[in-house]
């Protein structure tokens, strides 16, 4: 082999390097990629964060049901519910629901509650602007809790979309804090 | 120079030779190929009744995900590699692989890659259970503890994979006999070029997939773990964004092998080779688009649903042009129909079929009903075993004679063809029924009505596994006392393997480019 074609080869083999290495980025792009497509085009149901209730308009013609749902994954021991299942309310109106928490069991847990809206197109429009899945919820041994959840529904909602629901997934966090805890000393 | 070689085990540890590493790549893959049908056969052997009768369900989990991962990255993908050895410089008129001992390297990684993951059978917790999709949290949060020895085996295979692809297209770019223009090479040497650009970009991405998989497991990330903000469903787009080429990556060599024989035994050229070209480059570019089809159940709304669908059915376009021009080479050929011709045409024949069940499942709204049963799993199936499978052993009966420079006996291969074309019907056609009809596919057991579509696929995967022994045996006989080939065995060949080299091969070939006009 001589020596240009070496060098042909060499050039060659590092733009190929370059894309494998691209690729493998890629993959972890990925993720955020699809957060900020799933974000602009709210179809993962996934809701968005903390909103602010100002100048909003009401409309009092138009009635939605909204649902909630609360499940609790394995290995979490809490008992986790809504005061109520579901609510008749008008798009623009500022809502409250309570949501209770209780750790009955004997040690110190901490919870995160993730939520998804069906149908997923909805998402969009429901606007929170006070909810306890912003934030982890450590409850000490037998603690009980109540969780006020305010949020809206925007006027601008989709007419063919007269119910929906809200669900929260509540996951026991408390390993993974602590070990991220451990992890930062 | 002459024919020397050294000899004995160092040969072939340190062998830089194309040959050599080809004829690695292909009894290693066969040696895959075995255990993984003996996990199949296992599986067949559970599922022949119903009820529970050999294996605990959690084994038979581990079956299903092992076969299928010593199946897709085992048996096919390295028996692609060794024909792309064997073959690319011959038809190229290069004297050997661009990068010799990287090529040694990427060989070798393997047999240490599948140790890592067979040795997790013998675990405690036992092999992967997950199927060989390893959807997150079933492979995250719920994986035995040997899935780290999985993703580490999985990690090896695609360095090794990545490693024979830039050695594919650095050979094909720059180790071209002067003449040998792009648009002269052999089809074959095309679809490994496009397939080897597939790899390079979608194993990277299983790498990341599977490095997210560990970090997830033992470094308090939650890229798939809802609880810390993560998405399972994300798992599967990304795992699916490597997957779809994948399954193009196992495919396209096979199309190009049957591009090469089609031609030999209809005595004419090949029908339409650019439009050949033009499709295969498609084909590889439609895959990175239609991914999602694999996951219209996970709730996508309905506009990814119909572009997913759109997309996917698109593919059947340059597909259909392949199928046609295969079909036009043979019209108004004069046919004969050796074993190799014999295994291509029925590549043609129950590939097109494994494709329609394709359409069919690209349909979203049908997709519904079809998702997870067996009717996928005939429907995949179709495409490997007589697809991928049948088109690597028509390559291996076509140059043989040339490898070996010894002819395998055309009667037995005759029978090899009868019995696998049988076989396999009988083993992949019921699927399509009992999936229809509603059982779901990695299940031990299933419900009554199943029983009978389920006896018949047993027997003729029995039949089948049986089938490839005998595949075995005649090889070895052909090794041992095959009468003398010819220098050019077909006399409907045509390319510089047969043209200008004698058969055998020499150990050294194109030491001098030969001139291609």
């Amino acid at each position: 082999m001589n020596e240009q074609m070496q060098q042909q080869n060499k050039k060659l083999i590092l733009r190929l390097m370059a894309i494998i290495g691209g690729m493998f980025l890629f993959a972890f792009a990925l993720i955020p990629l699809y957060n900020v497509f799933c974000d602009i085009t709210g179809i993962n149901g996934k809701t968005r964060g903390q909103a602010l209730y100002q100048n909003v308009e009401i409309d009092k013609k138009r009635v939605v049901t909204i649902e909630f749902l609360t499940n609790i994954n394995r290995g979490m021991p809490w008992a986790f519910g809504s005061k109520v299942k579901s609510m008749e309310v008008h798009p623009g109106e500022l809502n409250e629901v309570i949501f209770y928490a209780k750790n009955p069991s004997k040690s110190e847990i901490i919870g995160q509650s993730v939520p998804s809206v069906s149908p997923g197109e909805a998402a969009l429009y429901l606007n929170k602007t006070e909810c306890f899945c912003f934030d982890q919820q450590k409850l000490m041994a037998g603690e009980e809790v109540e969780m006020p959840m305010k949020f809206y529904i925007d006027a601008d909602l989709p007419e063919d979309i007269t119910r929906l629901t809200l669900s929260y997934q509540l996951f026991n966090v408390t390993d993974a804090v602590n070990a991220a805890k451990g992890a930062t000393k | 120079m002459g024919d020397h070689h050294p000899t004995g085990f160092t040969r072939w540890l340190y062998t830089t030779n194309h040959k050599d590493i080809g004829s690695m790549y292909l009894w290693f893959s066969f040696v895959m190929f075995l255990i993984g049908g003996a996990m199949a056969m296992v599986i067949r052997a559970e599922l022949y009744q119903p009820g529970l009768q050999f294996v605990e369900p959690n084994f038979f989990n581990q079956m299903t995900t092992m076969h299928g991962l010593i199946m897709v990255f085992g048996a096919v993908m390295p028996s692609m590699v060794g024909l792309a050895n064997w073959l690319i410089p011959m038809m190229i008129g290069a004297p050997d692989m661009a990068l010799p001992r990287m090529n040694n390297w990427s060989f070798w990684i393997l047999p240490f890659a599948f140790f890592l993951l067979l040795s997790s059978l013998f675990m405690e917790g036992g092999a992967p259970n997950f199927g060989w999709t390893f959807y997150a949290p079933l492979s995250t949060t719920f994986g035995p503890p040997s899935t780290d020895f999985f993703i580490l085996g999985v990690h090896m295979m695609g360095i090794s994979s990545i490693m024979g692809a830039i050695n594919v297209i650095v050979t094909v770019f720059n180790m071209r006999a002067p003449g040998m223009t792009l648009m002269k090479m052999p089809l074959f040497v095309w679809t490994w070029l496009i397939t080897a650009f597939l790899l390079i970009m979608v194993m990277p991405v299983l790498a990341g997939t599977v490095t997210m998989m560990l970090t997830d497991r033992h470094f308090g990330t939650a890229f798939f773990d809802a609880a810390g903000g993560g998405d399972p469903v994300m798992f599967q787009h990304i795992f699916w964004f490597f997957g779809h080429p994948e399954v193009y990556i196992m495919i396209l060599p096979a199309f190009g092998v049957v591009s090469e024989i089609i031609p030999t035994f209809s005595r004419k050229k090949l029908f339409g080779y650019s439009s050949m070209v033009y499709a295969t480059a498609s084909i590889a570019l439609l895959s990175f688009i239609v991914w999602a089809h694999h996951m219209f159940a996970v709730g996508m709304p309905v506009a990814g649903e119909l572009f997913f669908m759109i997309a996917t059915m698109l593919i059947a376009v340059p597909t259909g042009v392949k199928v046609f021009n295969w079909v036009a080479t043979m019209w108004q050929g004069s046919l004969t129909f050796e074993t190799p011709m014999l295994f291509s045409i029925a590549f043609v024949i129950l590939f097109t079929i494994g494709g329609f069940s394709g359409v069919m499942l690209a349909m979203a709204p049908v997709d519904f009903q079809y998702h997870d049963t067996y009717f996928v799993v005939a429907h995949f199936h179709y495409v490997l075993f007589p697809g991928a499978i049948f088109g690597t052993t028509a390559a291996v009966y076509y140059w043989l004679p040339k490898w070996a420079g010894k002819m395998y006996n055309e009667t037995a291969g005759k029978i090899h063809f009868w019995l696998s074309m049988i076989f396999v019907n009988l083993t992949f056609f019921p699927m399509h029924f009992s999936g229809l009809a509603g059982m779901p596919r990695r299940i031990p057991d299933y419900n009554m009505m199943f029983a009978d579509f389920n006896m018949w696929a047993s027997i003729g995967a029995f039949g089948l596994g049986l089938t490839q022994i005998y595949f075995l045996v005649i090889v070895l006989l052909t090794l041992k006392n095959g009468k003398k080939a010819e220098d050019k065995q077909w006399e409907g060949a045509s390319g510089l393997e047969w043209d200008a080299l004698p058969s055998p091969a020499p150990y050294h070939t194109f030491s001098t480019p030969p001139k291609v006009d």
